[in-house]
């Protein structure tokens, strides 16, 4: 075994060469990994806008705003899709965020241990149900009851806003956001609770010690201490509420104009990329289609970095608080 | 006294006669939490009594072992199972691999500022919609090639690679310093150390994160629309180079159509898909407690 046994009257430094070329070539490898994905990102950007060229070039930045998708006469516009994917995104965030965060406290700050770790179990379940088993829930059990009784229910109540007029359906912008809400409270309360978990312990005993209740010792130091993380996870929510297709598709019934009412169907960009594509009648559709895909890339490029760029500022204030 | 004054909590002057109302604020909050808990409990068992409830009593010998319906028949997926099993496997090939060496050059020889930059290369990859990536497939490759199995796994493995290299990056910064200096003291090159030392103590987290990376690739659907969708073959096959069927683009077309068998048939393959799941958790949980106990025992 000589190799292991170094013979003392060989040089050393052809033994450490064959050390140092295996280092170099292991570091290298995955150098080359790394930014082989870093790469990757960049290519997806770059093809996507390749594919999406020719529309461009068709329709220019008028087809942010135009509000039309007409195979027959080809005209083309992604004014309703973008206004479907803001909206779902919206309301599931307007109902996700508070839930969220009120899970989060439940499970780390007022829930007995016992009781605390299998709901947490039970809420990331909630995350691992694969989205297309969600939408044939939606449009087959969740739709109809949306239909049938709550579309009526707020009617009945809120009427008199524009938002909750019109003849409820089963498929539409209500059930979409809703069903979007269910797929955002797992990401948005995993990392509420993680930054719950994470508030120093003396700060909100010393809010305690000072005579303050529970609840305002959370109000007061625990939910500013993790503000900027909350503001990131509802950004990372947002994001994946953006880019759900499938489930969205499934359930929001391909609307081809912008109503007022959250009932009638509408459509975001990913679902009229994922409801489309397979029936586009011609290539000017196809590209349109892409279009659309590149201006979803942006928005959730944007919404994506945003978060990253608050933890990141957030984390290094901390670091630096802390010494 | 002005009121700003009086709603200060703090103000111990003031006496405790609102301690009664905070009580009840105190109270009402601590039912709510406990109602939003509740919310998403009911949701998931909702959902899970639903698929079962209806999925259950379409199973049978049959169902696993024909494949897709034909004119008049009725059908199964075992077209669909095999092609999942297929794509998800060459995903998790193509991908893990990768993802393990990024996450090694992270925790092992980036600087902090390299590290950061390929973290966040690593998120944003993660945040980008997964139908983007199956538009990104077909344009690089579909676009000309026409539909396979090859291109469908190749979306896949795009999705997993930020999941598995993300958790395994984590649980390398787990492993204590102490091991990795032990190691390099007794002259051991560092390559080494890395493949013998580090990798075996962090196997259980890295297992963990492949297992939970496949439970939800399997699930996805959208970038198999674009890659994999439109099968020309019928029956069970295994020819990668050919558009194949899977479970998810299965249960997706099943679930837009009016008739009652075919929804009856997507609630039975979406029971499937949703057992599937949740082994995989299972399994993950089994892992990360193997991780738990590696990295307690040194």
């Amino acid at each position: 075994m000589s190799t292991l046994t170094p013979d003392p009257a060989a040089p050393a430094s052809i033994e450490r060469r064959g050390i140092r070329l295996g280092d170099l070539l292991f570091k290298g490898v995955a150098l080359v990994a790394a930014v082989g994905v870093t790469a990757v990102l960049g290519f997806i950007a770059y093809k996507v806008f390749d594919l999406a060229w020719p529309a461009m070039q068709k329709f220019g930045l008028s087809f942010i705003w135009t509000e039309a998708w007409n195979p027959n006469t080809n005209v083309y516009g992604a004014l309703t899709f973008i206004y479907g994917t803001l909206v779902t995104a919206f309301i599931a965030l307007l109902l996700a965020t508070p839930l969220s965060i009120a899970i989060a406290l439940f499970l780390t700050e007022l829930a007995p241990k016992r009781l605390a770790s299998p709901i947490a179990t039970m809420v990331e379940l909630l995350a691992a149900i694969p989205s297309v088993v969600l939408g044939l829930w939606g449009i087959l059990v969740f739709g109809p009851w949306v239909a049938q009784h709550l579309e009526p229910w707020l009617q009945s109540w809120f009427g008199f806003l524009p938002i909750f007029s019109g003849t409820p359906s089963q498929a539409g912008v209500l059930p979409a956001a809703l069903v979007l809400t269910i797929m955002i409270i797992p990401i948005t309360s995993a990392i509420c609770r993680e930054l719950f978990s994470r508030v120093p312990r003396d700060l909100t005993d010393g809010s305690r010690a000072l005579g303050s209740t529970q609840w305002e010792a959370i109000r007061r130091v625990a939910i500013p201490y993790a503000a900027p993380g909350i503001s990131a996870a509802v950004l990372l929510g947002l994001g994946r509420a953006f880019g759900e297709a499938i489930a969205v598709t499934q359930v929001i019934g391909s609307g081809n104009a912008i109503s007022r009412s959250l009932f009638p169907p509408g459509d975001t960009l990913a679902s009229r990329i994922a409801s489309t594509y397979q029936g586009a009648s011609n290539e000017i559709e196809v590209q349109s289609l892409l279009y659309l895909g590149a201006i979803l890339l942006v928005i959730s490029l944007v919404t994506n970095v945003a978060a990253q760029a608050i933890v990141n500022k957030f984390q290094k204030a901390r670091r630096m608080s802390t010494g | 006294m002005s009121a700003a004054e009086i709603t200060d909590p703090y103000d111990i002057t003031v006496a405790s006669n609102r301690l009664g109302r905070r009580r009840r604020t105190e109270k009402l909050v601590g039912v709510l939490a406990f109602l939003s808990a509740l919310v998403a409990v009911a949701l998931l068992a909702l959902v899970l009594g639903t698929v079962l409830f209806k999925g259950v009593s379409q199973l049978s010998l049959d169902f696993f072992t024909k494949s897709s319906a034909l004119f008049g028949q009725t059908g199964g997926i075992a077209d669909a199972l095999v092609g999942s099993a297929i794509m998800v496997g060459m995903a998790a090939l193509i991908a893990v691999p990768i993802a393990i060496l990024v996450a090694i050059y992270i925790a092992e020889y980036a600087g902090p500022k390299a590290a950061s930059f390929f973290r966040v290369m690593l998120d944003v990859l993660n945040g980008v919609p997964a139908i983007i990536i199956g538009i990104f497939i077909y344009g690089i490759l579909v676009v000309g090639n026409g539909q396979s199995a090859v291109y469908g796994a190749m979306a896949l493995a795009i999705l997993m690679i930020p999941m598995v290299a993300r958790a395994t990056q984590e649980v390398l910064e787990l492993v204590p310093r102490h091991l990795r200096e032990a190691s390099l003291a007794l002259g051991v090159p560092r390559w080494r150390t890395v493949y013998s030392i580090v990798l075996p103590t962090a196997i259980g987290g890295i297992l963990t994160g492949v297992v939970i990376a496949v439970a939800r690739v399997a699930g996805e659907t959208a970038p198999l629309l674009f890659t994999s969708s439109i099968v020309t073959t019928s029956g069970v096959s295994v020819d990668v180079h050919q558009a194949l069927a899977t479970l998810p683009v299965r249960i997706f077309t099943l679930s837009e159509s009016p008739s009652p068998d075919d929804q009856a048939a997507a609630w039975a393959a979406a029971l499937v898909l949703i057992a599937f799941v949740l082994v995989m958790n299972v399994l993950a949980k089994y892992f990360a407690g193997r991780k738990r106990r590696s990295l307690e025992g040194i």
